[in-house]
């Protein structure tokens, strides 16, 4: 994964709420093995008819949004499947950053696994960021600074954990980093465990 | 000490480092592997040179792409694929495998408790959101993304955020037909699908001891529908009644040991917890959904919501939206709209007491024409349980089909799905846009529900046919 400092360009707005990993990415494209080239399949049953021809007027349909940085969304956005799919055919399609006032919490954690920034502000920010965003304004997201610029606007600040944010601007591969840094202490975890608690080790 | 949670104990004993801001490394005991998620793990894996730290702490199982008419061959390439892709990681990287012919297999969160894999105290993952089943042995039990499941392959551990408790209570007595899938489903409905986001979910009250625990499974597996990853129910007798004689149990003198240890696990006496929400079971009639998320379900016995009467703008939208999709009549009954299918199965309803349940709708009726109606048992063991109690003879009398074990209609990944339109009364937990095929409309309900609905050819009340 390569690092990440800022994102600028259009932001797709999708002002509905609990929008689900399974429209985000249909459970029939899981056969599928592989995680790169998913993009196409973001969002298909909203984007496309069961012929394969475009939904006139569906926000990614639309130019400039037909490969936003950056998806604005109501709450609960990735909700309901942990598939990692989801995530993978955002960053396809080219989404950086998801900002929403609550997304699913796995959708959550895979974005922070992916290079995809997810960005929680309260739901009135969010109301005024979908109207900016369907007006086609240039956002920003600024991971060092963590803020989101509206063009023209004030930033607003967003808060991600520290150790995640330091990974993510440094591209860091999370499984390398715990075992650099804990093996040890996992190891330790285990020789006591196996002392308190024999039956997980038979 | 301060008293403390479920939650927080497990949490605790789980802890290898703390990391600040919430976040610890934890420890994972258990991992259960499927075939969907799990191939870009093992890519992964093998792509850094690396084994598993424990093989034996994972279980793998091929269960949401199967087919469920037969078993001999895999008609779709790509689902063939993918199982074969499962057992050649099976084989390269040593890890136990229910095989798909075999005896233990089944949908991940049915089989995990059958075998003995499940056990309380434990952490469990799987990449697979409804992993939340678990913890109704109180394990601290959660769903995860490929790409955690790979850092747990390699490092038996995992980085996670500390949630906030809520204590769900469950008090009054509820009718017969009331089951833990209408309970979930009010719950749902109550606080909203992003109610528990953020929280760890415990169920309390004298009706969830009471309850066998295949109903905990059922209301901690929809626990995940209301936004929260982890659903508890305290470890008690009947948790260890369970457990004992299973495969994978710890056996005499440690199955005593690990008993003991069980039993310091329930929250203590005055802990706290971040949000409490009452639920009075008194109140609680069959439950059905309408729209297009979980938290869109009313009483079997009212009336579609009419947008023109929604004051809140949101609110108003969504429900438009979803009586589109679901082709419904604003401020209609829901009783009496015609299904076209109906599913019983899944993890969330798929076990033994869930097929007793709707076979003693089915017991001398017939499904109503025109409705193709399938029974999934959530395992083979399910399945052959079934089998020699006769609750196949029953389902197939009746017209239904009967199975084999899988995910089938609650994924839509194999051939088990439905058309554009077609509706489906179904005892799976997700009624999202497409989820059982591209347009096709779900209502969740409980497997006594789904029968009902199967014999009337339409939504209808259980309790009319029950004397
Ligand atoms: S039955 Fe449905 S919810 Fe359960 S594991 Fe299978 S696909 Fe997931």
């Amino acid at each position: 994964m390569t690092g990440f400092t800022t994102v600028t360009g259009p932001a797709a707005a999708m002002p509905e709420e609990n929008i689900d990993t399974d429209i985000i990415f249909p459970a029939r494209f899981l056969l599928l093995t592989a995680r790169e080239g998913l993009g196409k399949h973001a969002f298909h049953d909203r984007r496309y008819h069961a012929d394969g021809t475009e939904v006139a007027g569906y926000v990614l349909n639309t130019d400039p949004f037909r490969a936003p940085p950056v998806i604005v969304a109501g709450a609960n956005f990735g909700s309901g499947s942990s598939r990692e799919q989801a995530v993978w055919a955002l960053h396809g399609l080219g989404v950086r950053a998801v900002i929403a006032p609550a997304l699913g919490e796995i959708f959550h954690n895979n974005c922070l696994r992916n290079g995809v920034i997810p960005v929680i502000l309260p739901p009135e920010t969010v109301a005024q960021m979908l109207g900016c965003a369907a007006a086609g304004t240039a956002f920003t997201v600024d991971l060092e600074a963590q803020t989101v610029t509206v063009a023209g606007q004030p930033p607003t600040p967003f808060a991600i954990p520290p150790e995640r944010r330091l990974a993510l601007l440094n591209g860091w591969d999370e499984t390398d980093l715990v075992l650099a840094r804990f093996a040890d202490d996992i190891t330790a975890f285990e020789n006591t465990q196996r002392q308190t608690q024999p039956w997980l080790y038979a | 000490m301060k008293p403390r949670t479920l939650y927080e104990k497990l949490w605790d004993a789980h802890i290898v480092a703390e990391l600040g801001a919430d976040e610890a490394l934890l420890y994972i005991d258990r991992h259960i592997v499927h075939e969907v998620s799990s191939p870009q793990s093992f890519v992964s894996m093998r792509k850094a040179g690396r084994q598993l730290r424990r093989p034996e702490t994972h279980l793998a199982v091929a269960d949401h792409a199967i087919p469920t008419r037969q078993r001999d061959v895999i008609d779709e390439p790509q689902a063939a694929a993918q199982i074969a892709e499962l057992e050649a990681n099976v084989a390269e990287f040593g890890l136990p495998y229910a095989a798909l012919s075999g005896p233990e297999q089944g949908i991940v969160h049915v089989i995990g408790p059958e075998t003995g894999f499940t056990l309380p105290g434990t952490t469990i993952v799987c990449g697979d959101s409804h992993t939340t089943t678990h913890g109704a042995f109180g394990a601290l039990a959660f769903g995860i993304g490929a790409s955690e499941q790979t850092t747990v392959m390699a490092a038996q551990a995992l980085r996670q955020t500390k949630a906030r408790t809520m204590k769900v209570e469950l008090i009054g007595h509820r009718h017969p037909l009331t089951f833990a899938k209408d309970i979930a489903l009010a719950l749902i409905a109550k606080i909203g699908a992003n109610g528990a986001v953020g929280y760890a979910v415990e169920y309390v009250g004298p009706a969830v001891s009471a309850m066998a625990m295949a109903e905990r499974m059922t209301l901690c597996n929809m626990t995940i529908e209301a936004g929260s990853r982890i659903g508890l129910v305290a470890p008690d007798e009947t948790t260890f009644a369970f457990i004992k004689g299973r495969r994978l149990a710890p056996k005499a003198a440690m199955f005593d040991a690990a008993c003991a240890y069980w039993r310091t696990l329930p929250s203590d006496a005055g802990a706290h917890y971040d949000k409490v929400v009452t639920l009075d079971l008194a109140q609680i009639a069959p439950q059905v959904s309408w729209g297009t998320s979980p938290n869109q379900t009313l009483p079997v016995t009212a009336h579609l919501p009419d947008p023109a009467q929604i004051t809140d703008p949101s609110e108003r939208r969504e429900a438009e939206k979803a009586l589109s999709y679901m082709g419904l009549t604003p401020g209609a009954a829901l009783q009496g709209t015609p299904i076209s299918h109906v599913f019983i199965g899944s993890c969330t309803n798929g076990r033994i007491e869930d097929l007793r349940a709707a076979a003693a709708i089915a017991l001398d009726r017939k499904v109503a024409s025109g409705v193709k109606a399938i029974v999934v048992p959530g395992s083979a063991a399910t399945r052959a349980a079934a089998q020699a109690e006769g609750l196949d003879r029953i389902f197939t009398a009746a017209g239904f089909e009967w199975r084999f074990a899988g995910c089938s209609m609650c994924v839509a990944m194999n051939d088990d799905r439905l058309a554009p339109g077609d509706r489906c009364a179904s005892t799976s937990n997700r009624n999202f846009e497409g989820r059982q095929g591209a347009g096709g409309r779900t209502h969740l309900m409980s497997p006594a529900m789904a029968a009902a609905a199967a014999i009337a050819g339409h939504i209808a009340d259980a309790r009319e046919y029950i004397a």
